[in-house]
């Protein structure tokens, strides 16, 4: 399991190529928020689709709505969780 | 290999769908979702081995759903293709339909397709790939005397339909329905002849469709070159409008 920079940037690559982004992973900063205009802009919908992108890339299980607020704030967010999990 | 899972596996429309799959894609699996009535279905599998699988489904039931799909991914890896075709009508004035007549009707036709979608959307979405097909009715836009709860129930599959399209585009899945109009199965059969008569006069075509008809249109919305297309609703009536 790769951590530290190298895990960041397989999140950015693994959420461009699931949400279909128009985005290269470098345009991406690790705490760039992942909902609402001032960041990704990305929605609910797309919420859900990262949630199960999550556990077939890494392994990941975001059971419930509430964890999900919580993880899925930015890359680094989703890492962070990744790393505490290894 | 693609699998397809079909429910109402063992009534004529489930039937013809089954065979259309199993005839016209020779690399996939079929399971049809079936209850204590499955005497048909076990023929169908029987003529195409194990290519065709019979899974008991009670389909208003979300645990059995839950099982059901864990049955087929657990055997098969993945769930391709779903088609919600189970359903039941008991009509009825709605002054003189029971609660029943009421709950039965939008249980069996409109509970088991929110299961049935929620039961296979994750695996789906995993895929990045998924083909989902709800058999509506015309009663859904057409809504004929004595279909209250049918017909609402019907139309509510459409929207749904309509609704999931949105929600999982961007995961390479498509959600369609289809809304037959009168269809050759034992659905008909309680019609007799005159009313049989009065019927077809009222179709452009003037003939009852067969359930092969509406097989090939499920069958297309399920296949790879149908993938722009969600959200839609089809109508199969002979034209009828």
């Amino acid at each position: 399991m790769a951590e530290g920079a190298e895990l960041r940037t397989q999140i950015k690559e693994m959420m461009i190529d699931e949400l279909m982004l128009d985005f290269e992973a470098s345009e991406i900063e690790d705490k760039t928020p992942i909902f609402g205009a001032e960041g990704l802009g990305l929605d609910s919908v797309d919420a859900l689709q990262l949630v199960v992108a999550i556990e077939k890339h890494f392994g990941l299980k975001i059971g419930d709505a509430e964890k999900a607020k919580n993880v899925l704030q930015s890359v680094e967010t989703v890492a962070t969780e990744i790393e505490a999990k290894a | 290999m693609r699998v397809i899972l079909v429910t109402g596996g063992n009534g004529g429309l489930g039937l013809a769908i089954g065979r259309w799959f199993l005839e016209k894609d020779p690399e996939c699996r079929v399971w049809l979702g079936v209850r204590s009535s499955r005497e048909r279905a076990e023929a169908l599998s029987a003529e195409f081995s194990d290519r065709c699988r019979l899974v008991t489904l009670e389909v208003t039931d979300r645990s059995a759903w839950e099982s059901a799909v864990e049955e087929i991914v657990e055997s098969d890896g993945r769930i391709d293709v779903l088609v919600n075709n189970a359903g039941v009508h008991r009509d009825a004035l709605l002054a003189t339909m029971t609660d029943e007549d009421w709950s039965s009707v939008i249980s069996s036709n409109l509970d088991s397709v929110f299961y049935g979608c929620r039961a296979v959307i994750r695996t789906m979405m995993g895929q990045r790939f998924g083909r989902i097909v709800n058999i509506a009715s015309l009663s859904a836009v057409l809504p004929p005397v004595g279909q209250t709860n049918y017909a609402a129930a019907k139309s509510g599959v459409v929207t749904l339909s309509r609704t999931l399209a949105k929600e999982v585009a961007r995961a390479g899945i498509t959600v369609n329905s289809i809304l037959p109009g009168y269809i050759e199965t034992e659905a008909l059969s309680d019609m007799d002849d005159a009313a049989a008569k009065q019927a077809k006069a009222g179709i452009p075509m003037r003939r009852f469709g067969r359930p092969e008809e509406v097989a090939a249109a499920v069958g297309f919305l399920a296949c790879q070159d149908a993938g722009y297309i969600t959200g839609s609703a089809l109508k199969i009536d002979g034209g009828i409008f």
